[in-house]
């Protein structure tokens, strides 16, 4: 146990460099990229003088190393700097960006990680039957939707033809929620809303469902896959030929040795989902993190891109973390010691 | 353990059958999550016909209208901050609004301003003479960053061109202006929703953070805003105007895509959407609930020719040009017929437009003719640059500039098509480094000096002159205009200013774009403003 929190400990430690590593690279990045910010800011009314009083006034005329440890000392001291966009402190203005699209990833992941080892598990058991073969073509299906056609015929079929959920949003506008932790399933339960939550969760079907599709499928086809290669190893053959129940061979004997890569898997979309799904954010109007960075992309507001890209970063890597420390849970054979 | 053997049956069964429905096919989940539900999301609680949803692209960038220019900022600070003079419902004339009257000098450089009595702020503070000196200066002490807008009255305190002497206060109700010289769009300029007067009060509470809580005298009362989802106002019960606004709620909503913000409006979760496709129009007139609003234009999408790059310094080459381009093709395909072919500069809605010029016909012999007579008949390379975004004036610029490039082929002209993002591509604009390119202008006070002044004098070079078009005598008219007062000897002014340009051809003036919006078919009074935002203060539910 020692060891692992002493494992643990160091890698928290190492994300430091990690983290600088990062911080400098994009700062090098968007420095790279052309397009002034206070040609932005000016639009079409920008002239040669206010170009050169704006560059000025936002410290963009200092030489870039300077610029970068000003954002590092800021950084140090928990700052992120100013949006220059909308001018507000970043440490407040990205919260709700981060919940929302946190709350939207954990649905959404659910769903994956639920349908998809199922599936995968299922295909693998019955392989080459018809529901292997029909999971798996779906599988593709899924892995290769677009998901911004997947989303407004989502809209059309079950917000218009059908009539069942809402187009887009977190919320009915006309009957808001207030928010408290702003995860809105858990604001509601807080204020004992029912009838709130019920709209949460209409407004959170749709959207989750199409973010949930190329994670699912991709979890699905990894699990069918490892699942495959475990069942047939001799310890297997050897529990069946103990009588043991079938379900029990599979769900409690061969998951246990083939879900590590699956882990890995839901660990890396998870992450990837957290940083933002732009798509599925911009057509079903979801106010996330990834189009809080879109806007601050084609704004060119450094400070929102550096601060973003930074704590997503940070969350990438805590979520491997998590993941290679649920792999001691799951596999007793591994041990991080050394 | 018989039964043990059943119960994992049915478990597996189960299983089966879930993931058979569900896996990969993610339409299903909802079904299965959705069969449960009551079918009326929209229009629950009563509170509907007098609470207007309003869904549009993209969100504020601030709520204090002087901090910005973005167009999408003064859709919602129009309906919480007044101006001393309103333009017309649907045009740009000048009408009363805070002051009831003005008093001009015979020199031009005196206004006085009669205020309206009676008129508070959100906040309980009294509107008045020193609200409105307290607001000017405020912005005449700021600079381009802080304020941009300001510049319309030709810049700030400490600059050369600033045509503001003094804002005093002659007493409780009276507000006089004295300029250094006389600008003839002068009031034109204190009509734009940009100079909404403020509460001081609030501005010294709220310090930088006033842009996120506004406090005007207009209609509707600021109550929350959540960045990037949704700005709620509410009705000001203490309003001047008796029995106005008729909503008592308005909620901004972004909703990005414009196929998913009209699925919205025909869902009713929204009441107005702006930004409707051209292609869009049958699908919201064929359905009986929603309708299609047009709002009157005030722009102008061109195409660029850099008078300064060799072979367009030719005067002869830009007009084959002029005469290459077939506009009616282009508004058919992409506007949906639903625009003005263009051949001046500014929108025929601007007092002073030259409706006597005659247009550079589609006419490919001539064309071809013209380029002979430069030296040109084997035609040249050049660059045409396209915009990376969708302007009102110009919603596909991408494909507009392969109709473009196809024409002039025809001509012996071969263009190669390049783009870059929006930010660098005015950049690049700015510093005249395009050829050929394609961009556009909406109307700032609906007055000519917005368009040709700051789009084509050679005193726009490096600013909006992209075009790098310079031309004394044109100038020089511009300039008198400028400061000429007599509304018919200044439209005589700019109607010669327009013929100059005509014949200079440094544009192929393509087309006014009239914007398309749709409403549910409810929505009463929604008289759109050809500025791009309009105040909410009639509109009601039938």
């Amino acid at each position: 146990m020692i060891k692992l929190l002493t494992y643990t400990a160091r890698r928290i430690f190492s994300l430091i460099p990690v983290l600088l590593g990062m911080t400098l690279i994009v700062f090098a990045i968007i420095h790279a990229i052309p397009g002034n910010p206070a040609q932005v800011i000016l639009g079409q009314r920008a002239t040669e003088q206010a170009i050169a009083e704006v560059t000025k006034q936002l410290g963009l005329d200092k030489p870039w190393y300077i610029q970068y440890f000003d954002y590092l000392n800021n950084l140090i001291h928990g700052d992120l700097g100013n949006s220059l966009r909308t001018r507000g402190p970043i440490n407040e203005e990205i919260w709700p960006y981060l919940t929302a699209t946190a709350e939207l990833t954990i649905v959404a992941m659910f769903i994956a990680i639920v349908i998809g080892v199922n599936a995968g598990i299922i295909s693998a058991w019955f392989s080459k039957s018809w529901f292997d073969y029909v999971a798996m073509v779906l599988a593709l299906i899924g892995v290769s939707m677009p998901i911004f056609w997947l989303g407004l015929m989502e809209q059309w079929v079950f917000s218009i033809e059908l009539n069942w959920l809402p187009t887009t949003g977190r919320e009915n506008v006309r009957d808001p929620i207030t928010a408290i932790t702003n995860f809105y399933l858990i604001d509601t339960l807080l204020q004992g809303r029912m009838d709130h939550f019920i709209t949460a969760v209409k407004h959170l079907v749709m959207p989750s469902a199409a973010l949930a599709t190329i994670p699912m499928a991709i979890i699905a086809r990894m699990t069918r896959a490892t699942m495959l290669e475990v069942m047939k190893s001799d310890y297997i053959r050897t529990a069946r030929a103990k009588g043991l129940r079938m379900f029990w061979v599979v769900y409690k004997h061969s998951l246990k040795n083939a879900i590590i890569p699956v882990l890995t898997v839901i660990g890396l979309q998870t992450g990837l989902l957290l940083g933002g799904a732009i798509l599925t954010e911009t057509i079903f109007s979801w106010p996330g993190i990834g189009r809080y960075l879109y806007d601050a992309i084609t704004f060119r507001d450094y400070p929102v891109i550096q601060s973003g890209i930074l704590i997503i970063a940070a969350i990438f890597v805590l979520i491997n973390l998590i993941v290679d420390l649920l792999y001691v849970l799951v596999d007793p054979r591994i041990k991080y010691s050394k | 353990m018989k039964k043990k053997s059943t119960t994992f049956k049915m478990l597996l069964i189960s299983l089966l059958a879930i993931s058979m429905f569900l896996v990969g096919c993610s339409n299903n989940s909802k079904e299965t999550g959705g069969k449960k539900e009551t079918p009326t999301t929209s229009s629950e609680g009563g509170s509907k016909k007098d609470t207007l949803v309003y869904g549009r692209g993209g969100d504020s960038t601030s709520l204090d209208p002087i901090t910005t220019t973005e167009g999408e900022a003064y859709k919602v600070t129009i309906n919480i901050y007044e101006t001393l003079l309103n333009y017309g419902d649907q045009d740009t004339t000048i009408n009363p609004g805070l002051a009831e009257k003005v008093d001009v000098s015979d020199d031009k450089l005196k206004y006085t301003f009669h205020l309206r009595k009676g008129v508070k702020f959100h906040d309980g503070t009294d509107f008045n003479a020193d609200a409105v000196v307290y607001n000017f200066n405020r912005w005449m002490n700021g600079n381009d960053e802080q304020f941009p807008y300001y510049s319309m009255f030709g810049g700030y305190k400490k600059d050369e061109g600033h045509v503001i002497k003094e804002v005093k206060a002659v007493d409780e109700n009276t507000v006089e202006f004295d300029l250094k010289r006389p600008q003839a769009p002068f009031l034109k300029n204190i009509a734009m929703s940009a100079f909404g007067i403020a509460s001081p009060a609030a501005i010294e509470k709220y310090g930088d953070d006033f842009r996120n809580n506004p406090v005007g005298t207009g209609p509707f009362k600021f109550v929350e805003w959540k960045q990037n989802d949704k700005i709620v106002l509410e009705k000001n019960p203490d309003y001047w105007q008796q029995g106005l606004p008729k909503l008592n709620k308005l909620i901004f909503r972004v909703i990005p895509e414009n196929a998913a913000r009209l699925n919205a409006l025909a869902k009713g979760e929204i009441d107005v959407m702006d930004g409707l496709n051209n292609s869009d129009e049958d699908t919201v007139k064929n359905n009986p609930d929603l309708q299609v609003i047009e709002r009157p234009s005030n722009n102008i999408g061109y195409i660029g020719l850099n008078t300064t790059k060799k072979p367009l310094d030719n005067k002869l080459v830009r007009q084959a040009i002029n005469h290459a381009v077939d506009k009616k093709t282009i508004i058919d395909a992409f506007y949906g017929g639903k625009a003005l072919p263009a051949k001046n500069p500014m929108p025929p809605s601007i007092e002073g437009y030259n409706d006597a010029i005659e247009e550079y016909t589609y006419d490919l012999e001539k064309a071809k003719a013209l380029l002979k007579e430069a030296g040109l008949e084997k035609g040249f390379e050049i660059d045409l640059w396209a915009m990376p975004v969708a302007r009102p004036y110009m919603p596909e610029a991408q494909k507009v500039a392969e109709v473009i490039q196809e024409s002039l082929s025809k001509v012996g002209i071969k263009a190669n098509i390049q783009s870059v993002d929006w930010a660098t591509y005015l950049e690049k604009a700015r510093k005249g480094e395009f050829g050929i390119f394609m961009l556009g202008w909406t109307g700032d006070n609906g007055d000519p000096d917005n368009f040709i002044y700051t789009l084509l004098d050679k005193d726009s070079i490096g600013s909006n002159n992209y075009a790098q078009y310079s031309n004394d005598e044109l100038h020089n008219i511009l300039i008198e205009a400028q400061t000429e007062t007599d509304q018919t000897k200044r439209n005589d002014l700019y109607k010669k200013a327009q013929e100059i340009i005509h014949e200079d051809a440094p544009w192929v003036p393509l087309v006014h774009s009239t914007p398309l919006l749709a409403a549910a078919k409810d929505v009463q009074n929604y008289l759109p403003h050809p500025t791009g935002s309009e105040s909410l203060l009639k509109v009601e539910f039938k």
